[in-house]
């Protein structure tokens, strides 16, 4: 095995049992990788978390079920069902969980974007969750 | 068997069937992946309210989702599909073609009493179940525990 797998697969284990500040610095790694000097903004996270996208005519925006605000609980548009409020200064177990935040990233960025995510999108959202409103 | 068992075999047998109701749902074991995945986006729904072959129909077509992307990976998948199929329903009264469980003569029979304004402005989705069975997320929905939520005649 390479010094460089190993150190990605520890790395992945420690992302996964981490808060969410070591997920924002997971997707702040990917991202400058891509774009050097690269720095998560909140303002580009609120722009995406609350643009009209134009993949799904249901759920057109995030907020559609999270709600504008993400230090208060939304609702999800199609089955009725609360959804916790996704600063995780409110609910501690948000962003903590980097498999979880993947698998809801890449669903909901297909459902709503029409497309994955990108590491610097997904830096910026995270950054617009954890400071936002 | 002496008599004595017998009577008492008989006794859990006349027992069993009396507390067993029309509308009681069989209990379902616990499945971790099971409840933190289906339960994300509503009640975790039991297993026994489709077939086995409704539940195929549901978990390949998770991309696509009633309207939601619901995808998990292939491992995840297949360990819920499972245990699905082990504790589906088996009467054609529980068949669905598209796997939706309103779509099931169970389903229809069980809600025919229900108005549709109550749908419409208690509801709101079938899919929320606990909208009217308060046990819905700890998987009961026996008669004692409903309450139909309050809407106003004119609508």
């Amino acid at each position: 095995m390479k010094p460089a797998t190993l150190l990605l697969l520890l790395a992945g284990f420690w992302a996964t049992t981490a808060g969410a500040g070591e997920v924002l610095a997971r997707y702040n790694a990917e991202a400058a990788q891509i774009s050097p000097g690269f720095t998560p903004s909140t303002a580009r996270g609120q722009a995406l978390f609350q643009r009209a996208w134009t993949a799904s005519s249901s759920l057109p925006r995030c907020t559609t079920c999270h709600g504008e605000d993400p230090r208060r609980p939304g609702r999800h548009a199609i089955t009725g069902k609360a959804i916790q409020a996704m600063q995780p200064a409110v609910e501690p177990a948000r962003l903590s969980d980097l498999a979880k935040t993947e698998k809801w990233f890449r669903r909901n960025c297909r459902e709503v974007v029409g497309r994955e995510c990108s590491s610097a999108e997904k830096a910026d959202v995270v950054t617009y969750l954890m400071q936002g409103a | 068997m002496n008599i004595a068992q017998t009577l008492i075999s008989l006794a859990a047998v006349l027992f069993a069937t009396a507390t067993v109701r029309a509308d009681d749902i069989p209990a379902t074991p616990k499945h971790p992946a099971w409840s933190s995945e289906c339960a994300s986006c509503h009640v975790a729904y039991p297993p026994a309210l489709l077939t086995a072959a409704g539940w195929r129909t549901v978990m390949s077509g998770l991309d696509k989702h009633y309207g939601s992307d619901a995808s998990l990976d292939d491992k995840t998948r297949a360990d819920i599909t499972r245990f699905l199929e082990s504790h589906a329903g088996k009467s054609a009264r529980v068949a669905s073609k598209d796997g939706r469980i309103t779509g099931t003569a169970w389903f229809r029979h069980e809600h025919d009493e229900v108005p549709a304004r109550v749908w419409r402005a208690g509801v709101k989705s079938p899919a929320q179940c606990e909208a009217c069975h308060t046990g819905a997320a700890q998987g009961r929905y026996s008669e004692n525990e409903i309450r139909i939520p309050r809407v106003t005649a004119s609508r």
